[in-house]
Parts: structure tokens; sequence; C-alpha cells
């Protein structure tokens, strides 16, 4: 590979885009004509972004599915995107991935060539930028919509950011959440949020909706206790990005499980048999 | 139509030589080197905005001497060279010597076709997994690349003077504060001192994460002269963008075993968008 080398007055900037872009490596979904048959892609489901005292939580269950069929049930969909911020995808999972490492190297590169961080706002904004450039992609079926979260290092708090197909892009004050199972996510943290959570209370809260989500929604995968294989769950402060160990995870749904099959609980039981000879004795 | 006077090659060649060599010795001289843990470069730099030490990868420094406008655009087309390859391959497979034989040609054929050489002297450092994987490329004006073992010094008058000092003073596997003070003592030589604010200290550290660049502040710098040594602290930066980074080991988590990840994965790397996406596209169903 030879050096970049660009004249002064068409340089590409700190953009990695601009100078992939260039090098004509731009991934390009949304070529295809428009009488194509569309195939039964890939998809993510549901993410949820939760701010609380310290940060910001964020969440993502690790089902991907095509049409029917469960084709991956360990996909991460949290991701951090550089020491102080995080993005989850929900939507056609090759092109979201790919937004994703494309988005973590567009911070990192700026951050590079410049010597100084983008703000919270800026990374948002590019994020919006990329988002919006897929719009076409989408038209043609491979949507995705991503959760941004950080920790706004210059003011002090963490913020949400959700977006939609367009590329519009709204600040969320306290929970966003996207995907198939974002209504019953949604639901869940709404009924359960309030400004004074802690740590503790913030992951319960995420780790209750996506287990109602998952409930609900056929294309929103449960903790896998028989692989052990448990949704992704990331705290973003002051510290940085940090993703919650599996064990620590594994035990909070646990006892979830334990109360919600607890006699005292309000989960509705399965009604009992009907058929004769089936009835209790 | 002009005419221009016939000017022997030899003759052309060294005065464009002799032209960048000038103009480089006027500059302030850098030191790199290997110490216990990675690799030191330090350079005199009395600005601290503008550097001459800077991150490519995430194994991999750069540091400029001479003009610049020139070392720094050098430096920008390092980033998008490690980047791109980093993006169309794999992380792992950006290394320093492409970097430096892209560097060399880039200097070559302008000190060969343009009217005017770049003045400029740069170094490339690449931390190894071990310490014998360490690698120093020091390239010059007109594209010779030179791979030092132990330590290069670039820029500034006295380079040679420097690199003298720094022969009889330099030993292996020196821990970083020690290692600061042979350099800044090579640097500066018997009748100078130079304090912190006259220095810019960055390392290539290893066990430090994925991304292995490091500045060391002025307080650091000062207490190490003074004598202290530095807790190269094994920042746990590592969650930062681990982002691209293709773990062979990957698909582990897909086994039915109930052991999904590794302790120490789950903790500092955060999955690899790279993998996923193969996998994934491998399984678009058909239509």
């Amino acid at each position: 590979m030879t050096l970049p080398s660009f004249r002064a007055d068409d340089d590409p900037g700190p953009s990695f885009l601009n100078v992939l872009r260039r090098a004509g490596g731009e991934p390009r979904w949304g070529d295809l004509p428009s009488d194509a048959p569309r195939p039964d892609i890939t998809h993510g489901t549901t993410v949820v972004a939760i701010r609380y005292a310290d940060g910001v939580v964020m969440a993502g269950d690790r089902r991907a599915t095509s049409g029917n069929l469960i084709s991956h049930r360990s996909m991460e969909k949290v991701f951090p995107a550089d020491r102080h911020s995080g993005v989850a995808i929900a939507g056609a999972a090759g092109p979201a991935i790919e937004m994703v490492k494309l988005f973590q190297l567009q911070l990192e590169h700026y951050e590079k060539v410049e010597g100084a961080e983008l703000s919270l706002e800026g990374k948002a904004n590019q994020l919006g930028q990329m988002v919006r450039s897929h719009l076409p992609a989408a038209m043609q079926g491979f949507v995705v919509v991503p959760l941004f979260a950080g920790y706004d290092v210059r003011r002090g708090t963490g913020r949400l950011f959700e977006y939609d197909v367009t590329g519009g892009r709204y600040e969320e004050s306290d929970f966003a959440a996207t995907g198939s199972g974002s209504l019953h996510a949604g639901t869940v943290v709404k009924l359960g949020y309030r400004p004074s959570l802690d740590r503790t209370d913030a992951v319960e809260l995420a780790i209750n909706s996506l287990f109602q989500a998952a409930d609900e929604d056929s294309a929103t995968g449960g903790p896998d206790l028989v692989r052990g294989i448990y949704p992704v769950i990331a705290t973003i402060t002051v510290d940085g990005f940090e993703r919650l160990d599996d064990t620590e995870v594994a035990e909070r749904f646990r006892a979830l499980l334990d109360r919600l099959s607890s006699p005292g609980s309000t989960t509705t039981t399965a009604p009992a048999p009907t058929m004769p000879g089936g009835a209790p004795r | 139509m002009s005419m221009s006077f016939y000017v022997p090659a030899e003759q052309q060649m060294k005065d464009k030589a002799d032209f960048a060599r000038k103009n480089i010795a006027r500059g302030k001289a850098l030191a790199a080197m290997l110490y216990a843990d990675g690799i030191l470069i330090c350079a005199e730099n009395t600005s601290s905005t503008l550097r001459k030490v800077s991150e490519i990868y995430d194994r991999i420094a750069f540091a400029g001497a001479g003009k610049y406008n020139e070392y720094d655009r050098l430096r920008i087309a390092g980033v998008r060279h490690a980047d791109l390859k980093g993006y169309s391959y794999s992380r792992e497979d950006v290394d320093a010597q492409s970097l430096a034989n892209a560097y060399a040609q880039m200097l070559g054929d302008v000190f060969t076709h343009e009217i005017k050489p770049m003045e400029v002297e740069i170094v490339v450092a690449e931390l190894g997994e071990a310490a014998a994987r360490d690698r120093l490329f020091h390239i010059f004006y007109d594209g010779t690349v030179v791979d030092e073992t132990d330590f290069t010094v670039l820029g500034g008058g006295e380079a040679d003077a420097i690199t003298e000092r720094l022969k009889s003073s330099y030993q292996a596997d020196q821990p970083l504060a020690d290692a600061l003070r042979t350099a800044v003592g090579a640097l500066t030589g018997p009748e100078r001192t130079l304090d912190a604010s006259e220095l810019e200290v960055a390392v290539l550290s290893r066990g430090s994460g994925r991304r292995s660049f490091r500045r060391l502040t002025d307080d650091e710098v000062t207490s190490a002269l003074g004598g202290a040594a530095i807790e190269v602290e094994a920042e746990p930066d590592a969650p930062t963008a681990e982002s691209t980074s293709t773990e062979p080991d990957a698909p582990a988590a897909e086994t039915t075993s109930t052991e999904t990840e590794t302790e120490a994965e789950t903790d500092a790397e955060v999955e690899l968008p790279g993998d996923e996406s193969g996998d994934a596209a491998g399984d678009t169903p058909e239509a």
C-alpha cells in the first residue's frame, strides 16, 4: 500500500470516511437494483440505554434472526465507540456492524489526526451523518438504527441519543430503546425510571426490560441459561466504558428468574389443562 | 524553449542533500530508544501544541525532526495509511515495516523528482509483543531507511555528538525513568540542562492496553529527571475502542459450552465488529 497523499487544497481532513471514499473502499449497500428480490437478511434486535446518576447504562440482547430463524445466539450489539462513549445497534446486522466499525475508526482517526477528541455532541452528529448516508440502503430494506450514549466529560453528565432511519438525531434525557422489542423494553424502563437511579438500580432496570422484551418479542433473546449466554451490559461513566462481567449479569438474571417464579410473583401462571383426563385429580 | 545548463547528476544530488541536511540541522534533536517495557521517544521541544512525537496506530509511534509542516504531513499520511490498512485487513496486519517502506518511497521520490527535497528526518517505532520484536526505523530525507536495534537520534546540529553520548550511556532494559534520564543527558550534553517544559516525551509501553502510545506529563518528566521512578499504570484504557480488533477466539462464544468467554476477554476486549460481520453475512439465507 502506498502512502495516501493529497494536495493541500484537496485534503480529506480528519475524517476517515473521506479518506476511505477516496481510496474507493467505502461500503455501498444501496446499489442494488430496486426490483431485486429482498433477501431475508440477519437482524439484530433490542437495545436500551438508561441514564443514571454516574453516567449511562447500555444493554442489548444477543439474538440475531433471519426471518423466523435464529441465526446467532451470541451476537453483540453494544460496543464501545471510544473511551467515553458507546454505540448499540439494531437492524440489519451486516451493515450495522460495519457502521459501528467505521464509527469507531472515525472517532479514533479524528483523535489521532487532530490530536484532540471530538466533543460528545460532535460524535453524536457524526453517527447521525453515517445513518443518513445509509438511507438509500435503508430504503432497500437494510435498516440500521443505532443508539449512542456517552459520558460528556465537559458537562460532567451522561447523555444519550437515538436516531431514525433518515439520520435524524434526538437527544433523550432519561432513556432510549430501539429494535423490534423496544416497545416492551421501553415501557418497562419508563415505568421503573427514576432520575436518582444508581448503578445497581439502572442495571437491574436494563435487565428487567430486556427480559420482558424477550418474553413478548420472538426476535429478542432472553438469558440463555443452557449455554451461559447473557445480554451484554455496559456502563459509561467518567472512568470510561466498562462492560459488566458475565458472572455479574448471570447472577442478576438468576435473581430475577427466582423472583418471577416465586409463589408470590405477579407473573401469570399457565392455565390448568382443559382436556378431559388432563384435569387435576 | 528555455535551455537549462547541464548539471551533473552527482552535483544535483549533492546540492539537494546539503540543502536538506543544513536545514534539518537547524532544528532541535530527538532520541528514540528501547527500554525495559517498550520504546521511549524524547524530543527537545518548547511547544506543547506543535508535536514532534505522535501516535500512528495501536503499537506504532512516529517522530519527526526538521520542518514542521513537512513531517506533520507525513504523520497524517501515516495515520491514514495505517487506518486504511487496519480497516481493509485487520489491526494485527498493520506494521511499522510497511509504513517505513511507504515513507521511504515517498521521501525518495520527492528527493529525486522534485526541485526541493523534504527537510525532514523521521523515525517509525513499533512495539513488539515481546521486547525482541521492538522495531525502530530511521528514515532520512532522501528515503534511506536504517533499521536501528537500540536507539537512534534525529535532527539538530549535534546529532552525531548526541549519538556518541548515547552510545556510551545506553544500557538495554533500563526502567523508564532511568532511560529518560539517559536520553535527556545525551540530548543536553554536560553543559546545559532541560526541564520538563522543554521536553516532549512519549512511550509505547507493553501491557497498557490496545493503544500503547502514551505521553508523559510534565510532572512525570520532572519527577523522573529528579530521580524518581515512573509508574506506567496499566491503564484500563483497554475497553476503549477495543473495537475493530479481530480476535481469532471469537467463535468460542458460540459453542454450546457454558463457558462463554474467558474473564480476561470480558473485561477488556469488547467484541470486534470485524468478525461478527463476517459471520452474520455468512448466515444470510437465500431469498
